[in-house]
């Protein structure tokens, strides 16, 4: 496959950025998108340029690290981290614009490398359940119905991508924000911090400037771990009930 | 801040006030629809004028207006509060961005519909709303008593094709807006489950064909019987 590359090239968090086209010829259709980026990026550096940074980490789509909003979609055309993206869902001549995930609260680090630590900020301020250290627990000590476990086992799933912010006309990120609010508030081990939690991860999400939900389902749409929008309505719920009963003022 | 201004303050809470005010707009709609289908009775116009004056009388109606009148505002309010937050959300846009294949059209503009409803709003409320209140309308007797005879304002507005036009597409972006609002409306309340779920949208897609069809016929129909 012959592919033009429209990639998104900037210097550092205060360089303007913009596009730059490349050519990659020789790409094979099993080759993973990353896996052709590789290659462009050798081929840069044997010239003596400067290679594309982009996030990558795993590379079997369990981390969470790589990001790229390929196309105007984040992860690309199909619903999966760009990491097990292939070049068989593109076609040999084909124009591929990259460009990094466009939030103000994931600036641009460099090409297409952001800081998402601002989800780090949202799970540190609320998404942990606090436990005393001792001995391990019995196995089925506290009963948990397989129905809870299994919603708390899928909004478990996130992690942490981003592509819900990314996919958002908002840039929003309740999918993310509710998923883990919904994982704790499910599941025993989280009632304790339940109202808490639901309060300072909403009060954080919006501190760092993510944008309000329009119900577009647009993340649900592109999330590759298929968390669903139901968590969105449930932190709704926990939200609007914690702050009425909740004892923070 | 108190809790309940930095509640309202917050991303979720000025949504839950855009989906409270939106859910008291439809229940005023569905209301607004089945009073004027007296339009279509076909005796003059009496038993609407008896309904126009009930409506700008009865101290009960006068408590809803009221808030309709702020759930309108509210509403409006709100939406520029969220959208200056959602657009400051993402300063740096897309050069290349594929929305139409992971989100309906309506959703992604809910503001433009709402503004274009709003201009429809601003033009319906001088010509009927005002007039109804303040204007100068001409009066009937019916059993001896007065009534502010609306019915012939209505059916004088509607002679002009591009009124009737201009009301019929407002509908259609009326639709539009509640093809998304009313099940989202729902949503952000948190009340989103496999049991009802499925049955609020499927009213939610009737409601947004059923009520802006019955308005849009109402000019159409004075246009075309008189």
């Amino acid at each position: 496959m012959k592919l033009t590359l429209k990639i998104w090239r900037q210097k550092n968090a205060t360089d303007k950025g913009g596009f730059a086209t490349y050519v990659a010829d020789h790409v094979s259709k099993d080759m993973s998108f990353l896996e052709m980026l590789d290659v462009l990026n050798d081929q840069l550096t044997e010239k003596g340029e400067d290679p594309v940074h982009f996030d990558h980490d795993c590379r079997e789509g369990i981390c969470g690290m790589c990001s790229l909003y390929i196309n105007g979609k984040p992860h690309g055309p199909q619903q999966t981290t760009t990491c097990q993206l292939h070049m068989r869902s593109f076609s040999d001549g084909e124009t591929i614009t990259i460009e990094p995930w466009r939030a103000k609260a994931f600036p641009v680090v460099k090409d297409l490398v952001v800081n998402r630590s601002a989800f780090d900020r949202i799970i540190q301020a609320g998404g942990y359940v606090s436990v005393n250290t001792g001995g391990v627990p019995d196995a089925n000590e506290i009963p948990i119905p397989k129905t809870v476990a299994d919603l708390a086992m899928d909004a478990a799933q996130c992690i942490g991508c981003g592509a819900c912010v990314a996919a958002c006309k908002n840039a929003s990120a309740m999918l993310f924000t509710s998923a883990k609010v919904s994982q704790l508030a499910l599941l025993p081990q989280g009632q304790v911090e339940r109202k808490t939690r639901a309060e300072k991860m909403v009060a954080q999400m919006d501190a760092e400037g993510f944008g309000a939900c329009t119900n577009t389902g647009a993340c649900e749409a592109e999330c590759p771990k298929g968390i669903s929008i139901t968590n969105i309505a449930r932190m709704n719920r926990e939200y609007f009930s914690a702050v009425v009963s909740s004892d923070n003022m | 801040m108190t809790w309940v201004t930095k509640t309202l303050n917050s991303t979720l809470g000025r949504k839950l006030i855009m989906a409270l005010t939106g859910l008291f707009l439809i229940l005023f709609l569905t209301g607004h629809v089945s009073g004027n289908l007296l339009l279509f009775k076909g005796d003059g116009g009496q038993a609407f004028n008896m309904y126009a004056k009930f409506m700008t009388t009865n101290p009960a109606v006068k408590l809803l207006s009221y808030l309709t009148y702020i759930s309108v505002i509210g509403h409006i309010v709100y939406s520029i509060f969220l959208t200056q937050h959602n657009k400051s959300a993402r300063p740096v846009s897309y050069s290349t961005s594929n929305g139409s294949s992971n989100s309906a059209w309506s959703s992604r503009n809910m503001g433009v519909l709402g503004t274009i409803i709003l201009i429809f709003l601003v033009v319906h409320l001088q010509g009927f709303w005002y007039q109804m209140h303040w204007g100068a309308v001409p009066t009937v007797e019916y059993e001896g008593e007065t009534y502010k005879n609306l019915f012939e304002i209505v059916s004088f507005a509607f002679q002009n094709e591009l009124l009737v036009g201009g009301y019929v597409l407002a509908m259609v972006f009326l639709a539009f807006h509640l093809s998304h609002g009313f099940a989202s409306a729902f949503q952000t309340l948190g009340l989103n489950h496999k049991k009802y779920s499925p049955a609020i949208k499927a009213i939610g897609q009737v409601y947004c064909i059923v009520v802006p069809t019955l308005f849009a016929s109402m000019p159409l129909y004075i246009y075309f019987t008189s």
